[in-house]
């Protein structure tokens, strides 16, 4: 019941936050523009695997509307800061919508926003289709990847809140949705936490295992529903998590951590430095960058292979005819959406898994001295 | 590569620590740390009633053996009363068999003195009278015999002869 009214909560308050806006283009795509060749497909794919500014639901092929809502964009220029909806783009991007922030010159390409030179009025292209006469700003917006973390932070705090507060209560076993919720937790700290970093230290870092865990499976859980998140595919997204993980176990790492990595004892000491280089590298860039890779490259391909299974129903039309292309794009769609839906889980559990065997290793008492 | 780095968005990333960094806070504040709290004290509150109902279960086990002991104590007890109390009866129906022998023995003896002694006054009484008598007839006789001397003789000499054969 609870629960029910707190999900009834959050979409009243999702569509207060930012009001539905359908309008046309000014002609710049065309009516009818479906997407049906390979090379097309090809381009939504990667457009959709990229962040974007505007929560874009669909597009009305003969009317060529859009239905999607904006997003605020706020860009750091070498004028300042600058804020405005992401409507002002009118769905390009393509650069060649240009928003006049009074001294600055806006545009947005392949989902980034780029600054254009003082003085230029449009984009000028080079052979490779990169722009010549402008530049990358900091970009700080609430795209669609923050909406999506806001969100699943949002859920979070929603969900385990409740069940803290019904253990406040004086429930000692919880009810409801809760009572899904305390295994799960339960099942992080016992599998996870507790054998990699051990039974004593293991507290401290729970905080942050839990978040992390949760906020990983959340997230792919997202990108799973038609409203198209990819959260944990972006780069950006997976190097901060890794960042984090390498900042705490660094910071956590006892005498013992360092004397082993940098002054390896038990190695003939012409050895020793070279070691300590391999360690240091293995800590600092090798272990962090495994993390990161392994989630964004796991929840890129998922997206990828259900999009391009589903984009089959179009491409084996011409060869299989639309009922065979159709189902089999859908058994093979169906097929792979499950495995993804068991992939969102594994990444999550893999990510906090390894961060906690790293932090075990940073935290480890060494009693056998070799 | 060039196109990770190329998608790599410094400003996402900056959002995303921002966001992570207050999502931490929030979660440690309002979640994890009850939470976990909670759970450590329920399951405390688990090992303690379970190591409590052992200790109850190793007590009432003690309870038992004491009970059985005891009882065993008792039985005992009550044999050795049982049988103090078998000895003592046939002790005391002994004795009392023994005092009336004893009571019955004494009156005999006393029955058989006061006999003796009754037949002894008796003879005595007896032997006076006989005596008595005798000298009454002797007295008769010899007021009637002694008038013949030869036939005082005669008696004198039979007196005697019965009154050795007596």
């Amino acid at each position: 019941m609870v629960a029910k009214k707190s999900i009834n909560f959050i979409t009243v308050l999702v569509f207060a936050l930012f009001s539905i806006s359908t309008y046309a283009d000014d002609g710049e795509q065309k009516p009818g523009n479906k997407i049906d060749t390979a090379e097309e497909i090809k381009e939504y794919i990667a457009h959709h695997l990229k962040d974007s500014h505007d929560f874009h639901f669909y597009t009305h092929n003969e009317s060529g509307k859009h239905y999607s809502f904006p997003l605020p964009v706020i860009v750091w220029t070498s004028n300042g800061l600058k804020t405005f909806m992401s409507s002002e783009f009118h769905h390009d991007d393509s650069g060649k919508v240009v928003v006049d922030q009074g001294d600055t010159k806006l545009v947005k390409l392949h989902s980034k926003i780029y600054e254009l030179e003082p003085g230029e009025t449009t984009v000028s292209f080079d052979a490779d289709h990169h722009a010549t006469n402008a530049h990358a700003v900091l970009d700080f917006s609430i795209t669609k990847s923050v909406v999506g973390m806001l969100l699943a932070g949002l859920l979070m705090l929603l969900a385990f809140g409740a069940l803290a507060r019904g253990y406040k209560k004086g429930k000692t076993i919880p009810t409801g949705f809760s009572r899904v919720l305390e295994p799960l937790v339960i099942y992080v700290r016992d599998e996870i936490a507790k054998p990699n970093i051990g039974e004593k230290k293991y507290r401290k870092f729970m905080g942050f295992l839990l978040t992390v865990f949760f906020f990983i499976w959340i997230l792919n859980l997202l990108g799973l529903t038609p409203l198209g998140f990819n959260v944990t595919g972006q780069i950006a997204v997976t190097a901060c998590l890794a960042i984090f993980t390498v900042i705490i176990y660094l910071f956590s790492g006892t005498k013992d951590f360092w004397g082993h990595t940098l002054w390896m004892p038990g190695v003939p000491y012409l050895l020793r430095p070279i070691l300590a280089v391999i360690e240091l590298i293995g800590f600092v860039v090798i272990k962090p960058f495994s993390l990161l890779v392994r989630l964004f490259a796991n929840i890129t391909a998922g997206h990828f292979v259900v999009m391009s299974l589903i984009a089959l129903m179009i491409t084996l039309k011409e060869s299989f005819g639309p009922v065979a292309s159709t189902g089999m794009s859908l058994v093979l769609a169906l097929f792979i959406m499950v495995i993804e839906i068991l992939v969102a889980f594994l990444q999550a559990f893999i990510f906090t898994m390894l961060s906690s065997l790293f932090i075990g290793m940073a935290v480890e008492e060494h009693d056998d001295h070799h | 590569m060039d196109q990770l780095l190329h998608d790599f968005s410094p400003g996402l990333f900056f959002m995303q620590a921002i966001i992570l960094i207050i999502l931490i806070v929030l979660m440690i504040k309002f979640a994890w740390k009850p939470i976990l709290d909670a759970l450590q004290t329920r399951e405390d509150g688990i090992q303690d009633a379970l190591d409590s109902a052992e200790k109850a279960k190793l007590e009432m086990a003690n309870l038992n053996a004491d009970n059985e002991r005891l009882l065993k104590e008792a039985r005992a007890e009550r044999e050795t009363m049982m049988k103090e109390a078998r000895e003592m009866k046939a002790k005391m129906i002994a004795d009392a068999k023994e005092e009336a022998q004893a009571e019955a023995n004494k009156t005999i003896e006393n029955a058989q003195a006061a006999i003796e002694s009754e037949k002894k006054a008796a003879v005595a009484e007896l032997k006076n009278t006989v005596a008595s008598l005798s000298v009454e007839i002797a007295e008769k006789m010899v007021k009637s015999e002694l008038s013949n001397k030869d036939k005082q003789l005669e008696l004198v000499n039979s007196m005697l002869n019965d009154a050795k054969l007596n």
